[in-house]
């Protein structure tokens, strides 16, 4: 090939460069909205908020909402299980932190800021492990050690604020950011 | 606007044998029959044009006269209320679009026994909130055809979209009501004349009258500026992202002009010793 | 794949995945050094851009897939919440949209750029076939992907062409009522279309392969149509032809994205923004721009079944003219009689395309378009089956150039070009 030497060959080099790197540029462009239209749509965000009423909970009694596609806890929490979960030594927990959308990141988990009302406790159901729905423990029908939930997937035991106690999950289950519309009724999200 | 209108976009080039043979075709359609609908208004607006942008003030407007006169029978069934907070439309502030929701009533889930009415079977209804549709004005079609004299006002969310020069027809028939029938066109009872409707006999009674809505912002709600304004209302919802479409294009073909004279330079570079 | 191939594995890695499976020889001795006729246009350029168009329907497609839902019920809404909901849904599905138009506005300018220079002419008669075949698999992806949106035009356009099996005797309305998988189109056919509109691009894109593999083993035919005799008559495709067939993509994309970005509804049809409505036909019947020259030589002709047959035959048509041309050349640009026939035959298919957006009692100058394309569609089948044979064989073409590189290069193309 000829003219690859001298200046015709560096004007040739750097044509090649500057179209090369705009294409890369140009592709790099169109992948974007490729990417992105997998992101949630304007109308699921838009659905982002869900009013739930919560007066037919009974104590001790938990309901699952859907919230986002997903479980949310509500559990209306005996004396004795508020107590039990106010006993707890936060450093000792295998998840010191709140993990409260409401409070900042590095909040200690203490029952008094995984729930704001403390018969309250209002939770993202999912496990923090791999994602299952965990199941709640009752007096008749106990689930785990401690009192809260056990997830069936793969052991992890939680305690009545929702604490990750024993098992694989890494953290403590989320509380999503939520406030009291009135006694009854509560605004997620 | 389209292939078979090519006349008015030859300009954009899909080569000429294609337009030629095409161009022709808009007179070709217009003498089918006598009741053909006139070709509509002449009129221009802000957002047409590569450059053109929705006018605000048009919008917020266009919203009102919808709400006003043609919800009463037309629905705006792709629309949300958030879409009056989209950027690139009317652009209510949120507050705004959640008042103007929250004015509304939209039925309203099963409550906690599972009932959908009230002790008086009347259905019942909750203030709407952001995510919801524009509630449509009759539940089915049926009722809507019932109460409409058997004509069934369409969906207006891609009016605008949905026939030939869209915006100018819609302008062209909500301001079309006040031309004198011809003698030998006999108007059927319970229909209205209005030589920009196919047919020439249109169920909708006339919409739009001298101060039939208010304006907050002053305008003067003359015939011809809620027309204006309402079909600029509809281009919008027909047409949510044009503003995106437009800006996007602009630095789209700025890129491609630039990329295309580098590969020219290369192209001819490459080229020079093999002729 | 023709020759002997001048790979030359560099490095121990491209050594070793060379003699277990020479993928880089075979991406460097056709997209690299493969001999190419040095004369190549501009009309030479839209392989390549062909090829970009079913890389961009597939992959939009793809998306578009994510968000679309197949049922008679959703559909419309499905696409509308793309327009409006998905991020950047609506430039996707425009880029689709406009796509399919782009990508038969390239493809009918490879076929008539194949049929003037002769390139169906042995030994690349194959080539030609398959490439038919490209063609009739687009149309039937194309009509399915037009029924998906659902609106009116989809809708009636479905039940136009569906109906058309029905012309067949005896099995007729048996075949027609296989294909909706009901008693009309509905939902069971909108999902069918949906799954084949998913899949054709796929085998299209394997019979691209079979076209390429086929063109690289005679190599590209030229616009002077003679064969390639000497290295000087060709040069390496890169950087030669990489580089022009690049620039002239751009300027393609150029045109696609003005459609994209600023007339995105140039191409379609007002009522496809109104839902399928099964009980009102709209007031005219128009099938997208491509098809609109088959469309006039089926309603030019009157009875039901001679009209499919018709239609059918002015494709199928295209499979035999390897045969049909006589002539010893195959470029028109040395042949001054039949480059007239040639012209005329666009003007024709032109013709028939204005006749097809019609409705079907226009008329044009008091001539009833019904009669206008009566005769463009004898003269569509006249030019392929009389006068391709006859004017090849009783026309004297003007005098071949000796080689590309002299035609190219002067006669100073003796000495050693590189």
């Amino acid at each position: 090939m000829a003219g690859t030497t001298g200046d015709a060959g560096t004007r040739r080099d750097f044509l090649y460069v500057a179209s090369g790197a705009m294409g890369a540029v140009g592709v790099a462009a169109v992948a974007w909205p490729l990417i992105d239209q997998m992101n949630p749509s304007a109308a699921a965000l838009a659905l982002g908020t869900s009013e739930i009423d919560i007066a037919s909970i009974q104590p001790g009694q938990q309901i699952v909402f859907k919230h986002r596609g997903l479980p949310l806890f509500v559990r209306r929490r005996t004396p004795a299980e508020i107590e039990s979960a106010r006993a707890v030594d936060v450093n000792s927990l295998p998840d010191p932190l709140a993990r409260n959308a409401a409070l900042p990141d590095n909040a200690p988990a203490t029952d008094a800021s995984r729930a704001a009302r403390p018969e309250w406790l209002v939770l993202i159901g999912v496990c923090t492990h791999l994602g299952c729905t965990p199941a709640v423990s009752t007096p008749q029908q106990p689930q785990g050690e401690y009192g809260g939930w056990l997830c069936h997937c793969h052991g992890s035991a939680y305690d009545t604020a929702g604490r990750i106690r024993k098992g694989p999950a890494p953290t403590n289950l989320a509380v999503p950011a939520y406030t009291f519309m009135s006694d009854t009724r509560i605004k997620v999200g | 606007m389209r292939l078979i209108n090519l006349s008015r976009n030859l300009a954009l080039g899909l080569g000429l044998s294609l337009g030629v043979g095409l161009l022709m075709s808009g007179s070709a359609l217009a003498a089918d029959s006598a009741t053909a609908r006139h070709h509509p208004k002449e009129v221009e607006f802000e957002f047409e044009g590569p450059f053109g942008t929705y006018d605000r003030g048009a919008l917020q407007r266009g919203y009102q006269v919808y709400k006003e006169v043609c919800a009463a029978c037309h629905s705006l069934q792709y629309i949300a209320f958030r879409n009056l907070a989209d950027k690139g439309g009317p652009e209510f502030s949120e507050a705004q679009a959640r008042a103007l929701a929250a004015a509304v009533r939209v039925p309203a889930e099963p409550n906690e026994q599972g009932e959908t009415v009230d002790e008086k079977g009347v259905p019942l209804t909750r203030p709407a909130v952001l995510s919801d549709k524009l509630p449509a004005p009759y539940p089915n079609e049926n009722a809507a055809r019932a109460n409409n004299g058997g004509s069934l006002p369409p969906d207006l969310s891609l009016m605008a979209k949905a026939r030939e020069d869209g915006v100018r027809y819609v302008y062209s028939l909500l301001t079309g009501y006040d031309e004198k029938a011809p003698a030998s066109f006999h108007v059927p009872a319970g229909k209205n004349y209005n030589p920009y409707f196919e047919g020439w006999a249109i169920g909708m009674p006339k919409p739009l009258n001298e101060n039939g809505v208010t304006y907050s912002d002053g305008t003067k709600a003359t015939v011809a500026q809620q027309a204006h304004d309402v079909v600029t209302f509809l281009a919008w919802t027909a047409e949510p992202k044009m503003e995106d479409r437009k800006r996007m294009g602009f630095g789209v073909l700025i890129f491609l002009v630039t990329l295309a004279g580098l590969l020219f330079a290369a192209y001819r570079k490459v080229w020079k010793d093999a002729h | 794949m023709s020759g002997p191939s001048t790979y030359n594995p560099k490095s121990g890695i491209e050594k070793w995945i060379d003699s277990r499976l020479p993928l880089p020889r075979l991406m460097h001795d056709t997209m690299s050094t493969f001999p190419t006729p040095r004369n190549l246009n501009i009309w030479y350029t839209f392989g390549g851009i062909l090829t970009f168009c079913l890389a961009v329907q597939i992959v939009t497609g793809i998306v578009l897939a994510m968000h679309y839902v197949a049922s008679a019920n959703l559909a419309f809404g499905s696409v509308e919440a793309i327009m409006r909901d998905v991020n950047y849904g609506w430039l996707i599905r425009y880029v689709h949209a406009n796509g399919a138009s782009m990508f038969f506005l390239a493809v009918y300018i490879h076929m008539f750029r194949g049929l003037y220079y002769g390139s169906y002419k042995a030994p690349r008669e194959l080539i030609w076939i398959i490439g038919v075949l490209i063609y009739l698999l687009m149309t039937a992806t194309a009509f399915f992907g037009y029924v998906l949106p659902w609106g009116q035009m989809s809708f009636w356009g479905a039940t136009v062409i569906t109906n058309m099996f029905s012309a067949v005797p005896v099995v007729g309305q048996a075949i027609a009522t296989w294909l909706w998988g009901d008693f009309a189109v509905g939902d069971a056919t909108l999902n069918r279309f949906f799954s084949l509109h998913y899949l054709l691009p796929f085998i299209i894109a394997g019979v691209v392969g079979l076209h390429i593999w086929a063109l690289h083993v005679p190599g590209n035919n030229n616009p002077l149509g003679i064969d390639v005799k000497s290295p000087q008559d060709t040069l390496p495709f890169h950087p030669y032809y990489t580089v022009k067939d690049a620039f002239y993509l751009v300027c393609f994309v150029i045109l696609f994205a003005g459609f994209v970005f600023y007339e995105p509804d140039f191409f379609g049809n007002p009522d496809n923004y109104q839902p399928a409505n099964p009980l009102v036909t709209p007031p005219e019947i128009v099938p997208e721009w491509y098809l609109l020259p088959f469309y006039a030589m089926l309603r030019s002709v009157p009875d039901k079944l001679l009209g499919v047959i018709v239609m059918a035959g002015a494709i199928l048509t295209l499979v035999f003219i390897p045969w049909l041309d006589t002539s010893r050349v195959r470029s028109c640009r040395f042949r001054p009689l039949m480059k007239q026939f040639f012209w005329a035959f666009t003007v024709v298919c032109v013709i028939l395309g204005y006749c097809g957006a019609q409705s079907v009692e226009a008329t044009a100058f008091g001539i009833p378009l019904v009669w206008v394309a009566r005769i463009a569609t004898l003269y569509y089948f006249a030019y392929f089956w009389l006068i391709m044979p006859i004017v090849g064989l009783i026309e004297t073409p003007k005098k071949l150039p000796a080689s590309i590189a002299q035609s190219v290069l002067g006669d100073s193309a003796a000495k050693p070009a590189e």
